[in-house]
Formats: C-alpha cells, structure tokens, sequence
C-alpha cells in the first residue's frame, strides 16, 4: 500500500501532462473539425476538394508519424519551417489529426438532417447561416454525440504517444518506475488513472445525451 | 430586368413560368394570378407540377423562364436572352417573407417545443423580442387550439395538431399570402378535419390563400378559383362551381371521375 502510495505523486504529474493534451487537443480540434465539415459540404468545389485531401492525409497516416513530422520534420520545410517545443508540437499534430475525425462525425451529421428543415427555415425567411445556427446544428448535436463521446475517449488514450518526443505523460511516467523498480504494479494503476478520466468523460457525455432526450425526431 | 408596378391588387402574378428538372419539362409556361384576398385552389393528378409551382413562388426551386411579382414587387423576371433570374438573395427574402408556407411534410423544428416553432423565426428573422411576440404567438395557438400543447415537442403531436402547429408558425411571421402544399396528404383520414377547419377559419378571415390539394371538397366550397393542372400546363380553370359541375375539357372529366 505504501508503494502505491509513493506512485501516485510523479503518477500525478504525469496525468497533469495528459490531461493538458486533452483539454487543448478537444478545445481546438472541436470547432476546428466543424470548420472543415461546412467546408467539405461547401458548394464550393475546390474548397471541399482540398478539405477533402486533408481529411485523407490525416486519417490516412499514423498519428505517430504525424507528431513526428510536425517536430522533427517541419523545422527543414524551406521558408515556412519552424522549430516548435515538444508540446506546442505534439498539439499541433494532435489537434490537426482530431479535427479531421471530428469533421467527418460533423459532416455526417449535418448530412443526415433531412432536406425540409433547410426548406422550412428558408420559407420562414432564414438565412443559410441562422439557419445552420438555429436549426441545424442543434440537431446535428443530438446525432454526433455518440461517436464524438466515442472519439473524445479515444484521445485520452491516444495522447500517450507523445512519449516519442519525449514528454512524461502518465504513461511514460509509468514505464520509467516500472523500469526502475522491476514491478508491475505502476501499470495497473496506470489503468485505474486512465478508467477514471475515461469514466467521468463517459457520465458528462451521458448526461448530455440524457438533456438532447427531451425531444425525439 | 423590367419593373413591375403595383396593379390593381394582385398579390401573385406568375407569367409563363417554366421549369425543367433535367430533360423534364415541369412546368410548361403557366400562368397564375391571384387577387387580394382570394383564395386559389390547385388541383390536378400527381406529377402535373402543382407542387413545383408553388415551390418556384416561395424560391425552394427556381424558375428557368417567366416572371414573379408578389404584392407589386418583381421578385423574379426574364433578362435577355430568355432566362429568367431572381432579385438579389436579400431583396428576394425581404418580398418572400409576404408569404407563409405550410408542407404537407409539417417541417417542424423537432428541437424547439410548439410555443418556440412559432417564436424563432420572428426572433431569428425579424430580432423582435421574446415578450413582445409571446402574446400574439400565444393567441395563434389558442386560434388553431393548441395552447395547452404549447411547451410540447413536436414528436409528441398527432399528424393533424403537427399542421396545426405548421400553419400557427407561418402565421407568426404575419405573412399576406398562405401557400398549402397538399397540407392533409400526408394525414391519416380522420385528422384532416381539423386542418382543413383552421384553412377554411383562415379564408374567412381573407387571407390570400393558393392551396394545393387533393381535397375536392374543400377546394369546392372554399375556393374561389380552381385551377385544373396536368402535364405541366393548367388546363382549365374557374369558378369552382364550373370547374366541378361543368367542367369543358376531357381531362378534367377523367380526372374529376377518378377522384369520386
């Protein structure tokens, strides 16, 4: 028991380093990945063509070349390369590659609200915008929670591959006492770290769906 | 583009409208006029281009060729070289706001409860404010007798209050012209009294009215101009007691006789 307890402090530092991850990956990547989405849907077609090149470079490569390229890479890009730290990096990648993920969920669910709400809001006078804001995307969230509750959980478990730059995530963290101590018991406490973020994550993200429940479609 | 001018009441002037989808021809040069406080009824087989002729007049399909003018306002007109084009989006929506659609498909907002269907759009379009509309939206429900469903979501209404709804929530934005696009087809038969009272309560009022339907009896005793339509022309049209008594062309005796 005294052993746990002499984890959980660098164990903490560790989950701070993650959640940091997180929270600036989903607060960027959100209204990022709905960006791309209207630009995907854009009538506009080399908009949504270029938009559609990046969704397919990014889901199409591995998030870890991804982080690797944005800091090793870019700093040897000639004229536009910069030097970036292991976490302004690391970021970087991640909110670019989450954002493309997020656009598709988005995509799709704009797509799946059907054609008379458009119609009803344009009789009504509203324009193409009032009408995303006010008709469509409210709905649209009901539709993507799931798989954004989905991908949102993947995240905290993706960010562990920022231990290629370097960085002391949990995880990270976690193999380094293991390595050191010669036990296994810094994993599993690893595994209860990483439940409990995933936990509260799944309970917002029910309550949320249990408030789009007041109406059915 | 050429400028009409206020004349003598009309609400509605379509002029040699035509519209194709693809290598189908819709509409087929027609012609519509409506007055001050008329109620107009189309009607017709499925496929005739009823539908799509009230959709060009409210912009959900736009005119290849012809003119619109709403209330005195062009709204859309031919410009050389035989198409036709729509004012600019803003002007267009300024004009387009006179009129009020009802769908035979409701398009209710699923999201908002009944009293906020009737209350976006005035907030939304015209950015009045919610205590200032709330009394007028409250007594539009109370009219098409649904104020105590007010805080209810749409999916919790029967087909017949769902219209109801529809038809309050295009009447919130105080729209001269109502246009009904086959508003009881898609009802279950025992529902479609209580639409069809609150169109005939609205008639009796003298809203401006263009209705497509199926209903013959309706259009019979409420319209006063039926307007016969098939293969994209109006073939005959008159007072409904012509039209339905003695109507002149052959297919507006078979089509009459199918429907009985």
């Amino acid at each position: 028991m005294d052993y746990i307890l002499s984890l959980i402090g660098p164990m903490v530092e560790g989950t701070a380093v993650t959640l940091q991850m997180f929270f600036v990956t989903i607060v960027l990547s959100l209204p990022l990945g709905l960006g791309l989405a209207m630009a995907r849907i854009s009538r506009f077609a080399a908009l949504s063509g270029a938009v559609g090149v990046y969704i397919w470079l990014m889901r199409g490569t591995p998030l870890m070349l991804q982080l690797l390229f944005v800091y090793y890479g870019l700093p040897f890009i000639p004229y536009a390369g910069v030097t970036l730290p292991e976490f302004p990096a690391a970021a970087v990648a991640f909110v670019l590659n989450y954002a493309a993920y997020f656009a598709e969920i988005f995509r799709a669910g704009i797509q799946s609200i059907e054609r008379g709400q458009y119609e009803g809001a344009k009789v009504l006078g509203m324009t193409y915008p009032q009408t995303m804001r006010r008709i469509v995307l409210p709905q649209v969230i009901k539709r993507v929670l799931p798989p954004v509750s989905n991908e949102t959980i993947t995240l905290v478990k993706d960010t562990s591959l920022i231990y290629v730059l370097a960085m002391n995530d949990l995880l990270r963290v976690t193999r380094s006492i293991v390595q050191r101590d010669f036990d296994l018991t810094p994993f599993m406490v690893a595994a209860v770290f990483y439940l409990a973020m995933t936990f509260v994550l799944t309970w917002m993200f029910e309550k949320m769906e249990k408030r789009y429940a007041v109406y059915d479609e | 583009m050429q400028c009409m001018t206020n004349n003598d009441g009309h609400m509605i002037e379509m002029t040699g409208i035509h519209k194709s989808f693809g290598a189908l021809e819709v509409l087929r040069g027609v012609s519509l006029t409506v007055a001050k406080g008329e109620v107009v009824a189309i009607i017709g087989p499925s496929g005739s281009g009823k539908s799509t002729l009230l959709r060009c007049l409210c912009r959900l399909e736009a005119i290849d060729r012809g003119s619109i003018a709403v209330a005195g306002e062009t709204l859309a007109a031919e410009v050389p070289g035989g198409r036709s084009r729509y004012v600019a989006d803003a002007e267009a929506r300024r004009i387009c706001r006179k009129m009020g659609m009802v769908f035979q498909h409701f398009n209710l907002f699923p999201h908002l409860t009944v009293l906020d269907n009737l209350l976006e759009a005035p907030l939304t379009v015209k950015g009045l404010a919610r205590a200032d509309i709330l009394p007028e939206a409250e007594a539009l429900l109370r009219k098409v007798g649904l104020w105590e469903k007010r805080a209810t979501y749409p999916s919790r209404l029967s087909g017949g209050q769902k219209q109801r709804v529809a038809i309050a929530r295009a009447l919130a934005m105080k729209p001269d012209i109502m246009l009904f696009d086959e508003p009881t087809s898609a009802l279950d038969p025992e529902l479609t009294g209580e639409v069809l009272k609150a169109m005939r309560q609205l008639a009796e009022e003298h809203m401006t009215m263009v209705v497509v339907t199926h209903e013959m009896a309706f259009a019979r005793e409420v319209a006063h101009w039926v307007i016969f339509m098939d293969e994209g022309e109006i073939v005959e049209e008159g007072a409904p007691e012509e039209v339905f008594a003695r109507p002149r062309m052959e297919r507006t005796k078979a089509f009459l006789g199918s429907m009985l």
